[in-house]
């Protein structure tokens, strides 16, 4: 049987785990990245890789010490660096005396013929056409639950009166959802999970809104953005991020299918300050940043890894586009010198400033004319 | 009327056509200075700053422009061949400069995605020239005599010279024979490459860079690093780089990459591990804002005193 592992991209890993031991695989969990993992990765890949490639790469040496002998790698952890991203950690771990299979699942587009290939290479198991479609169909609903009780949890972060309860109710989550075996499992558990959200005791105020946008890979993991979702819900702010594994498999594969990459309202905000689209999700930031703007949220926050090329056009786009939305921007740039304490004194900074800013918007609102009053206050 | 061409990225690999098209056209060319410690300053200042050296130094080219012409030549390149596109930096370069620059309102943006070859290229032209309004006789003139002048400058690299850095032709006497690889904007910027090539061959060696390797060649691996399709420049490196590797016909290879550059962390160690399978003596230079003449030379000296040694050992034997 083939042991097969795959990069650790947040909760995904459940459902990917549930969907290679149906195509009758055994699987070597990947584990969430520590300082270690990155460690690893710092020391065997390129001195410039992204960050997403040198954490990726730890992953894949610990999972092969763990016993892996199949790798299944997405092209679209690296969209921008395509086939190559996988081929040269094929070749690094390779040169390091790994023994393995490579196998990439390439998003559909252009690859189909290939894709299949790998695909057949993965199923070791009689499935019938029925398996395919219940196997697909927990996996779509397992992912959209699992983004799921994120967003709810980001959503409550901020409004909890006991701190800490958010985090505890969201692993609770996670457990039922891991544990899952049928389609109707997860039904019943969609709804045990917005009770449970619900039974938080919230404060009634109006948080700050800060909106996340940036490469997809940092984006998403939280060992890779130093758990700064967790960090702005300490901090009394709600955070959405632009971009969820579920409607990102949805987009990379489908849209692909149909040769139309990315949001098409998003495109449309960004194209008149990013004309072109160029690989990564350089043009979503910037199509997500106007779309937060519209929406009132007070911030954007743009994660960026180290010498990403989509992310940096688009964080020399941004600034001018959120001054011009008037939206507060910080720009995050994460390498594996990045620590969390430096991290979280920048967003405190930048949470204050946007809470400062709009006190005084409030300000002006009461003394204004639209408020009947000019003597205010 | 006054166009003025900054001395940076593209204008490198592609300057014998723009300039030629634009003078032809009854232009007055000014192409900005070539780079300086001022010109470098100037692009730090305004670029973002985790932006490559290049890049940067595209800014700084731009704003080294600024005032003294009426149009600022900015090219987006998207693509020249089907298969792959320039890097995303060169996507979206116009659209990074306006929001970096202030003040930059004359920009003269040309995007330029050519799939069907020549014919797509004239109508390019057609439509730049129109923006001046120059005829269809004079655009064609202009155009086929760029064309001319492109292909010339193409023969002189296959011939051996380096006509962007005023070398026509190398002694093939010499005893080493070195492949320098890298993009065309890094190793024909004098400034930023420190003379890296005038250098070696001063040092007696004899240098072939990917420009002067003809397409053909390159082509053949194309399709042997099929999972490695790149952007433009990229594949253009690889390839040479396993031109060289495949066939050994040079004595050892030297990647020049730019500080902050995304793709080549990729490119320089795909060669490197490639290098060390086949043995091939390799030598990453990393080119940055400040990297300092000395460590350089003794750097490129022990380098061609290795390959020396190499050689006679193997005589030798
Ligand atoms: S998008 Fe950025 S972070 Fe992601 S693979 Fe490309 S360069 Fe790396
Ligand atoms: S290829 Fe590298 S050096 Fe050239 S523009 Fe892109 S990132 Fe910069």
């Amino acid at each position: 049987m083939r042991k097969v592992s795959f990069p650790y991209l947040g909760n995904a890993i459940i459902t990917f785990k549930k969907l290679m031991n149906a195509f009758g695989n055994e699987v070597v969990l990947p584990k969430r990245p520590t300082e270690e993992t990155l460690s690893l990765g710092t020391k065997y890949a390129p001195e410039f890789a992204c960050l997403p490639f040198k954490i990726v790469l730890g992953t894949y040496i610990e999972a092969l010490e763990s016993g892996a002998d199949t790798l299944v790698s997405t092209g679209g952890v690296g969209p921008c660096r395509a086939g190559l991203y996988t081929t040269l950690h094929e070749k690094i771990l390779k040169s390091l005396g790994y023994d393995f299979e490579m196998i990439t699942l390439e998003p559909p587009g252009r690859h189909l013929r290939e894709l299949i290939s790998s695909i057949k290479k993965l199923v070791n198991r009689r499935l019938t056409f029925a398996d395919y479609y219940r196997i697909g169909r927990f996996v779509w609903k397992e992912l959209q639950l699992l983004d799921k009780a994120e967003k709810l949890s980001h959503k409550v972060r901020p409004l909890e009166v006991k701190k800490g309860e958010t985090t505890r109710v969201y692993k609770r989550c996670t457990e039922l959802i891991a544990q899952a075996k049928s389609y109707k499992d997860l039904e019943e558990i969609e709804r045990e999970i917005e009770l449970l959200f619900e039974k938080i005791e919230k404060k009634d105020y109006d948080p700050l809104k800060i909106g996340i946008v940036g490469e997809i890979y940092v984006v998403i993991e939280p060992a890779a953005n130093l758990e700064i979702e967790e960090m702005l819900g300490d901090l009394g702010v709600y955070a959405e991020r632009s971009m969820f594994l579920a409607s990102y498999t949805f987009y990379n594969a489908i849209m692909d299918l149909f040769r139309m990459p990315g949001e098409r309202d998003v495109k449309k905000l960004a194209a008149p300050y990013f004309k072109e689209m160029c690989g990564g999700h350089g043009r979503e930031s910037v199509g997500n940043a106007i779309l937060f703007a519209k929406r009132g949220f007070d911030g954007v926050i743009q994660l960026s890894p180290f010498t990403c090329i989509p992310e940096i056009v688009a964080k020399s786009i941004l600034p001018k586009v959120c001054a011009k939305y008037d939206i507060g921007f910080l720009p995050v740039t994460l390498d594996e010198q990045t620590g969390k304490e430096g991290l979280r004194t920048r967003v405190e900074a930048f949470v204050d400033l946007l809470a400062a800013k709009r006190r005084k918007k409030h300000k002006i609102v009461k003394g204004d004319v639209a408020y009947g009053t000019l003597l205010g206050n | 009327m006054k166009i003025g061409i900054p001395r940076a990225l593209a204008y490198f690999a592609y300057y014998p056509f723009i300039n030629t098209f634009f003078e032809k056209l009854g232009m007055e060319v000014v192409v900005s200075d070539p780079t300086s410690k001022e010109v470098i300053d100037a692009g730090v200042e305004d670029a973002v700053t985790d932006a490559c050296v290049p890049v940067k130094l595209f800014h700084g080219h731009v704003k080294n422009l600024m005032g003294r012409v009426d149009y600022i030549f900015v090219p987006r390149l998207v693509r020249v061949n089907s298969e792959a596109t320039f890097c995303p930096k060169f996507l979206g370069l116009p659209d990074m400069l306006v929001c970096s620059i202030d003040n930059l309102t004359n920009m003269l943006e040309v995007r330029i995605e050519i799939i069907k070859g020549k014919r797509q290229l004239f109508l390019k032209c057609l439509e730049v020239a129109r923006r001046f309004n120059k005829n269809f006789f004079m655009t064609w003139k202009a155009y086929r005599q760029a064309l001319r002048s492109f292909e010339s400058h193409i023969m002189q690299f296959l011939q051996g010279g380096i006509p962007p850095l005023g070398i026509l032709s190398q002694d093939k006497s010499s005893d080493i024979k070195l492949g320098v690889v890298g993009y065309p904007y890094l190793l024909y910027d004098s400034y930023v490459s420190l003379d890296l090539i005038k250098k070696l061959i001063g040092m007696g060696a004899y240098v072939v860079t990917p420009e002067m390797v003809p397409e053909e060649i390159k082509k053949r691996y194309a399709g042997k690093l099929r999972k490695m399709l790149f952007w433009t420049f990229s594949n253009s490196v690889l390839r040479t780089a396993f031109h060289f590797l495949e066939t050994g016909c040079v004595d050892g290879i030297i990647h020049v990459t730019a500080f902050g550059c995304g793709p080549d962390f990729i490119v320089d160690k795909v060669i490197e591990l490639e290098a060390k399978e086949r043995k091939m003596p390799f030598l990453t230079i990393t080119l940055d804002e400040h990297t300092g003449q000395e460590g350089i030379n003794t750097r490129l000296e022990a380098f061609v005193d290795m390959l020396r040694r190499r050689k006679r050992k193997e005589a030798v034997i």
